[in-house]
């Protein structure tokens, strides 16, 4: 079995059988990750770049032990030590680092579309790890496995995505991602920080937790940025935490227990209470493990495909 | 220069004519017109059946880009890519650099056009509405007109302040000269890089809302409204709310008009996906809905004129992250193609009606003179081949720049040849 494409850019029009596929491969990586050791030769010889133009901790250190645990040699960078700072374009960069016989990228940047971007200047296999507000798939994926692995199956799944919709790469790829699995996939959030005509995309929309929790099986709280206030899209943290902030109290009117799910990292008490972020129905920690064998069916699947 | 434009079809809104004419044309002046012309041994006979003759097409929405930015296009190349358009006259937007704020640059750049592709474009400036295009004093519009400036305005930013757009409207109706705006709330607008709809919401880009276009369009004819003479024209129109308030405007009898880009007659949004730089222009590529009411407003007139806000930019500068790239794409080449292919041939406009928004309303709204086509007069024309099929390849492009969404795609109609100030060129098939 294989993939249809030689990147990872996005879940957008990505078909269900590949996501079956991701997600059934990370399966059996899930399970090396349990061995005494946790090495497996299939990307021996390979060599792979993670390239970030953006800072990140959590997910550059997932994709760096998927890559060592498939035993690809790995080089990695981030602006910081990067020609990027000395002015360099994105697509000389790229090319540089093909020429020193690259044969997968990982790419996080800030631009929308710079994975695509890549995916057109380079022969390497790309994976988008995350591009401005667009994507972020393997976070997605890592989502859905968990999903799957907690609920047995995606199918008819009411999942809730809360906080700032409008600049989430991670609610976009979770859409996509869910809706082609057949989950029923809600938002919540201010209207400041709802994207126009994401209805269209099949989700429904919503204001108020309270309105939500009878109907749900899952929320996947997103991390809320404080420069948002500075650009006026909400008043105060202190006001997001009390009206859009998931709470015991909020979810009092549940019939039934809610996954409780978090990309990272955590604003303790702003999007969401230190409780239930720590509680017996939060699956965050679950979300990590499982992106490293996530990351690896992904790395895995395209690496084979060459 | 002695030509005989044989058996062509004379197609010219001011006259009303459209029957097939021989031209006989002496150094730059019509000498003969008739029927069937005999043959003059010492005229070069250009055969033109089932082809067009039509007065010569001005495109009021060019960047040449110099003084400034001589590496993306300069006055020759962009006069090049005109004759290969089709176009005998072009204006040219001031945000060079210097930008056309000074009488100064407004009479290099004409001087600059009259001596390159031996003048047969006319180059006419359009000057900057405020020194150095910041929208906070007027230029000085008197020393500018008087320079040839033939509009004023400060494109590719708007003039934000509704206290200066009056002034600009007053001081400039004293001339008659329009003021020109780049119709854009940009209150609205921060970081935008695409228009804000289903698309971006897709695609996770910033979006430009339609109505920073039609709030800024709506707040300019109440200003017009409010000046006696005031003389006002929207560039590069996109939403169906702007047109809206122009439809409006023109109801009411005010002096207000409109262009609209080949571009957007053309593309949606849709063609964002993917990310391919050539789609980023500012207004950006609207909505299906949009589109038609582009369509429908060439239709009953509200959108007066076509004009390609041609705007160079080098392949390095374009082949960045698309929240990078700059705004804007080629259009001098492709205009007469796309608005043959997209208008004519689905029967949104008639041949008559787009020779009108290529040549005659937009000469009007600039106050220059109706190109007549009769005995006596200069020869001012454009040739049209409007049922040739080709395919837009940009590396055959005259202009210097490359950045159009139209490479590989097939088109119907093409400019042939101009004919202006007593030279003749013929676009190569």
């Amino acid at each position: 079995m294989k993939l249809h494409g030689r990147h990872l850019l996005g879940l957008d029009g990505m078909p269900r059988e590949d996501i079956q596929l991701i997600l059934d491969t990370a399966v059996s990586f899930k399970e090396v990750l349990e061995r005494p050791i946790k090495k497996v030769p299939p990307l021996q010889g390979k060599t792979i770049a993670n390239m970030f133009f953006e800072s990140s901790t959590r997910t550059r250190l997932s994709f760096e032990l998927a890559e060592r645990r498939l035993s690809a040699d790995v080089v990695s960078f981030t602006t910081a030590g990067s020609s990027v700072a000395k002015g360099e374009t994105l697509k000389d960069t790229a090319r540089n680092i093909e020429a020193m016989k690259i044969d997968m990228v990982v790419i996080r940047h800030s631009a929308p579309g710079a994975a695509h971007f890549l995916s057109r200047v380079v022969n390497a296999n790309v994976i988008n790890a995350g591009d401005g507000s667009h994507e972020h798939p393997t976070q997605a994926l890592l989502d859905m496995f968990t999903l799957r692995e907690k609920h047995g199956s995606l199918d008819g799944l009411r999942v809730c995505i809360v906080g700032d919709i409008t600049h989430s790469r991670v609610a976009r790829s979770n859409i996509f991602g869910l809706k082609t699995m057949g989950a029923e996939v809600s938002v919540c959030g201010p209207a400041t920080l709802i994207p126009r005509e994401i209805e269209n995309l099949g989700v429904k929309v919503y204001h108020r937790l309270e309105d939500v929790v009878q109907d749900v099986d899952a929320l996947n709280v997103l991390r809320i940025q404080l420069e948002r206030q500075q650009r006026g899209l909400f008043p105060s943290l202190r006001e997001y935490h009390r009206y859009f902030g998931v709470t015991k109290e909020k979810l009092a009117r549940a019939t039934k227990p809610i996954t409780i799910m978090h990309p990272g990292p955590i604003n303790r008490d702003v999007e969401i209470s230190a409780d239930l972020a720590d509680g017996e129905h939060s699956v965050i920690l679950q979300q990590v493990t499982n992106g490293v064998a996530v990351r690896m069916a992904v790395l895995y699947l395209l690496g084979i495909s060459n | 220069m002695k030509l005989l434009l044989k058996n062509g079809t004379l197609i010219d809104p001011v006259s009303g004519k459209d029957e097939m004419f021989d031209l006989l044309i002496v150094d730059g002046r019509i000498e003969k017109m008739g029927k069937s012309l005999s043959a003059d041994k010492a005229a070069q006979e250009i055969p033109l059946k089932g082809k067009i003759v039509a007065p010569g097409f001005i495109d009021m929405h060019v960047h040449l880009r110099e003084p400034g930015f001589e590496h993306k296009e300069t006055i020759e190349t962009g006069c090049r890519a005109a004759v290969a358009g089709g176009f005998t006259a072009v204006c040219c937007m001031p945000n060079t650099n210097p930008c056309i704020d000074d009488e100064s640059v407004a009479r290099y750049i004409q001087e600059k056009g009259k001596s390159v592709c031996e003048g047969i474009v006319d180059v006419y400036p359009i000057a900057a509405a405020t020194k150095g295009r910041q929208g906070a004093e007027l230029s000085p519009m008197a020393e500018l007109v008087d320079a040839g400036a033939v509009a004023f305005t400060d494109d590719g930013s708007p003039i934000m302040s509704a206290e200066i757009m009056r002034r600009a409207l007053e001081y400039s109706s004293m001339y008659g000269t329009p003021i020109i705006q780049h119709a854009e709330d940009s209150t609205l607008t921060h970081g935008g890089c695409m228009h804000e709809g289903f698309v971006s919401t897709r695609l996770g880009m910033p979006g430009i809302p339609p109505i920073a276009e039609s709030l800024m369009v709506e707040r300019d004819v109440t200003l017009v409204r409010y000046i006696p003479r005031a003389r006002y024209h929207v560039a590069h129109i996109s939403t169906r709310g702007g047109i809206a308030a122009v439809r409006a405007a023109k109801k009411e009898k005010l002096n207000v008009t409109c262009e609209v880009t080949p571009h957007h007659f053309t593309l949606t949004d849709e063609a964002v996906v993917g990310f391919d730089t050539n789609t980023k222009m500012n207004p950006p590529l609207r909505t299906r809905e949009d589109v038609e009411a582009v369509k429908e407003a060439l239709r009953d007139g509200t959108i007066d004129v076509i004009a390609t806000d041609h705007a160079p930019h080098t392949i390095d500068e374009k082949e960045v992250e698309y929240t990078l790239a700059p705004f804007g794409i080629v259009g001098l080449e492709t205009a007469v193609g796309l608005a043959i292919t997209e208008l004519v041939e689905p029967n949104v406009l008639s041949i008559v009606q787009l020779i009108e928004k290529l040549s005659t309303n937009p000469r009007r709204i600039l106050s220059l003179p109706p190109i007549q086509i009769k005995e006596g007069e200069r020869a001012n024309l454009t040739l049209i081949d409007p049922t040739v099929e080709w395919t837009v390849d940009t590396q055959r492009f005259q202009s210097k720049s490359k950045n159009s969404p139209f490479h590989g795609r097939r088109l119907k109609g093409k400019a042939i040849g101009v004919i202006n100030n007593g030279k003749f060129r013929l676009s190569q098939p």
